[in-house]
């Protein structure tokens, strides 16, 4: 026994391909399905091809921790989890065979569990073979452009959640679209107000007691009850302003109520990121005859910048977040899809919704912190973080 | 500092006082502000959200986010312990990549998710909410664990205390504080992910939003809303009181 990380995530998934659905399949989108084991599932040589890396997978609690059998674990995990994808597009053809239009056949709880059991054993054992975070991602990146090849392909198109896709192409193009519209037109005049009122927290100590009192009640407003309290001003407002546009609905008090969740992470880590520059730098900087303003935008600013980058990935993942609650008032996005699906019981539409968000935050994550490690790695180790 | 012999101006500035009193004002006294909604909303048949009391939605609110937090802190705290002894260190890694991971999805986007897999109802809100919070719970569980300075571990061993000794009377008394930070960010977003669970089917503070987006009722949407800023705002600055506590004890 080398890998017991291994060997739970093989117990997981090996619990959940006898005893849970792999596939649900239903006559249409409103009925519950009827269960698909993954027994039932392999089918031919192609099916048997695909859990190919599940058998693998079984062996890899057993091999020896070196660079080859840890390599083998990581191909085994990522595999497999990319092969129950391919499983699911290929049996939903076949069960879309003989069926009518509006048969449905659904991801079940046990491709779940052994999608995530088979992810979760390569990005371990990548992090076994020494990779960091970003070397993590890529392994998980690999992942999904496999999954991402077999979508582009057609092969997944009979799976219920992409039936619901081409039923509403242009709908959810528009929603994504519009989403990611919300996310910047809040991350404007959160970055145009908080970084100065970030360094002013950092120059001057009263600025940061008055402000962050302030920035933390509103973060503890749940975000449905800020979206209600402002629309009944912004409705008033539009009523005594005729012809502006303003309205208590729709993308407006959205982008207030993100605007202002965003303000915390910017102008917080704006103001540590600046206090963190050692004070010795700064001296000798201006030692060297440095201007104020070269001193700002010389050794400031790019010591400053990993700490601002956390900030900003904070509020970007939180702000793809509350841009789907944003739904509830009618600014659109995903979260129209998604609150679409829960109002109608539609689950495939619930899907389509909170999928497409969840993959929204997780890429901005991931580009955000390749661009923090990338930051971090131009200004050199910092100082106090070296490595022992 | 909460003794009798408060003055009347610390009671003022008291956050966690003077947001309680809001709260039980706001609760209690709802159904009296009606003729005022009526004026306020002239155009509305009905002014108040009267389906439910709001003592009782309160109630329900705070059930989903107790039970959710409390079964996220035994199962989360108990995961941070774990892979903190020599035994669990293995699985170290895979915690902390499912915590760092899952803290990423949006709550709401899970919440959505656990409808496909349970059905409608409070059970997927209370597993969606009680999955959400353990990552916070787990990730500074293991961060406060991880701060103990191993002098201090030592020095415990070396006075002949036991391993469930130098864990229960040293490592999590020291580690309190920041364990707590993680429980305060858990039942915050808890507050927050129970109120949208109305669309899956709970019955919490959101139910009279969600009614009022519906159906164009401003005044049952801001009722609601009222209510449950507050009852955030009251649970975040009792967090803050007993965080000032904790630390204070645990310097001892």
């Amino acid at each position: 026994m080398h890998n017991r990380v291994a060997l739970l995530m093989v117990l997981a998934a090996a619990v959940a391909a006898m005893a849970l659905p792999f596939l649900g399949f239903a006559p249409n989108r409103l009925l519950s399905g009827r269960p698909v084991p993954l027994w039932a599932a392999v089918q031919g040589l192609g099916g048997a091809a695909a859990l190919l890396p599940g058998l693998v997978l079984l062996a890899t609690p057993f091999l020896r921790p070196t660079r080859a059998g840890i390599g083998l674990t990581v191909a085994a995990g990522g595999l497999f989890t990319a092969g129950l994808v391919w499983l699911a597009g290929a049996q939903a053809a076949a069960l879309a065979q003989g069926a009518s239009a509006a048969a449905r056949t659904s991801f079940a709880s046990g491709f779940w569990v052994m999608a995530a059991a088979g992810l979760l054993t390569a990005i371990d054992a990548a992090r076994r073979l020494g990779l960091g975070a970003i070397g993590r991602m890529a392994v998980g990146g690999a992942v999904a452009a496999l999954v991402a090849l077999q979508l582009a392909s057609g092969h997944l198109d009979a799976l219920s959640i992409l039936k619901e896709y081409a039923n509403r192409r242009e709908i959810f193009a528009d929603a994504v679209l519009r989403h990611a519209t919300l996310v910047v037109a809040a991350l404007v005049p959160t970055l145009l107000i908080g970084i100065p009122l970030g360094v002013a927290a950092h120059r001057v100590q009263a600025v940061g007691r008055a402000v962050f009192p302030v920035l933390n009640v509103v973060q503890t407003v749940p975000s449905i009850a800020l979206f209600g309290l402002l629309m009944a001003p912004l409705a008033a407002l539009g009523a005594m302003l005729p012809g502006t546009g303003i309205s208590g609905v729709g993308p407006l008090p959205a982008v207030i109520a993100l605007t202002l969740y965003s303000l915390l992470p910017i102008v917080r880590n704006t103001a540590v990121g600046l206090d963190g520059v050692p004070a010795p730098v700064r001296e000798a900087a201006r030692g060297m005859g440095l201007t104020p303003r070269q001193i700002f935008l010389r050794v400031d600013l790019p010591l400053a910048l990993p700490v601002f980058l956390s900030g900003l990935r904070i509020t970007v993942v939180q702000a793809v977040g509350l841009a789907a609650v944003a739904a509830l008032i009618g600014a659109g996005g995903l979260g129209a899809i998604m609150f679409q699906g829960l109002f109608a019981n539609a689950l495939d539409l619930v899907l389509l919704g909170a999928v497409p968000v969840i993959l929204l935050a997780v890429a901005a994550d991931a580009l955000l912190s390749i661009g923090i490690a990338a930051a971090t790695h131009s200004i050199g180790v910092l100082p106090g973080k070296s490595a022992p | 500092m909460t003794g009798a012999g408060m003055a009347p101006r610390d009671f003022l500035t008291d956050r966690l006082m003077l947001g309680l009193v809001v709260l039980v004002a706001l609760v209690l006294g709802m159904p009296s502000l009606k003729p005022l909604f009526a004026t306020l909303f002239p155009r509305l048949d009905r002014p108040l959200y009267e389906a439910e009391s709001f003592v009782s939605l309160t109630l329900d609110h705070m059930a989903l986010v107790g039970a959710s937090s409390l079964a996220a802190i035994m199962l989360g705290g108990g995961a941070g312990i774990a892979v903190t002894r020599p035994w669990g260190r293995e699985f170290r890694g895979l915690l902390e990549t499912v915590a760092t991971m899952g803290q990423t999805f949006p709550p709401v986007a899970v919440l959505a998710l656990a409808v496909p897999v349970m059905g409608f109802g409070p059970e997927p809100a209370l597993i969606a909410l009680t999955l959400y919070a353990l990552l916070p719970v787990v990730e500074n569980t293991v961060a406060g664990l991880d701060g103990v300075p191993a002098p201090v571990l030592d020095s415990a061993r070396g006075l002949g205390m036991g391993p469930a000794e130098v864990l229960f009377r040293v490592e999590l008394p020291l580690a309190a504080p920041v364990i707590l930070a993680g429980i305060r960010t858990a039942v915050i977003i808890n507050v927050g992910t129970a109120a949208i669970a109305s669309t899956v089917g709970a019955k919490t503070l959101g139910l009279p939003i969600i009614v009022g987006l519906n159906g164009s009722n401003q005044a049952y949407v801001i009722q609601g809303a009222l209510i449950v800023a507050a009852l955030a705002v009251v649970i975040d600055a009792g967090f803050d009181r007993l965080a000032g506590w904790l630390t204070r004890w645990s310097q001892r």
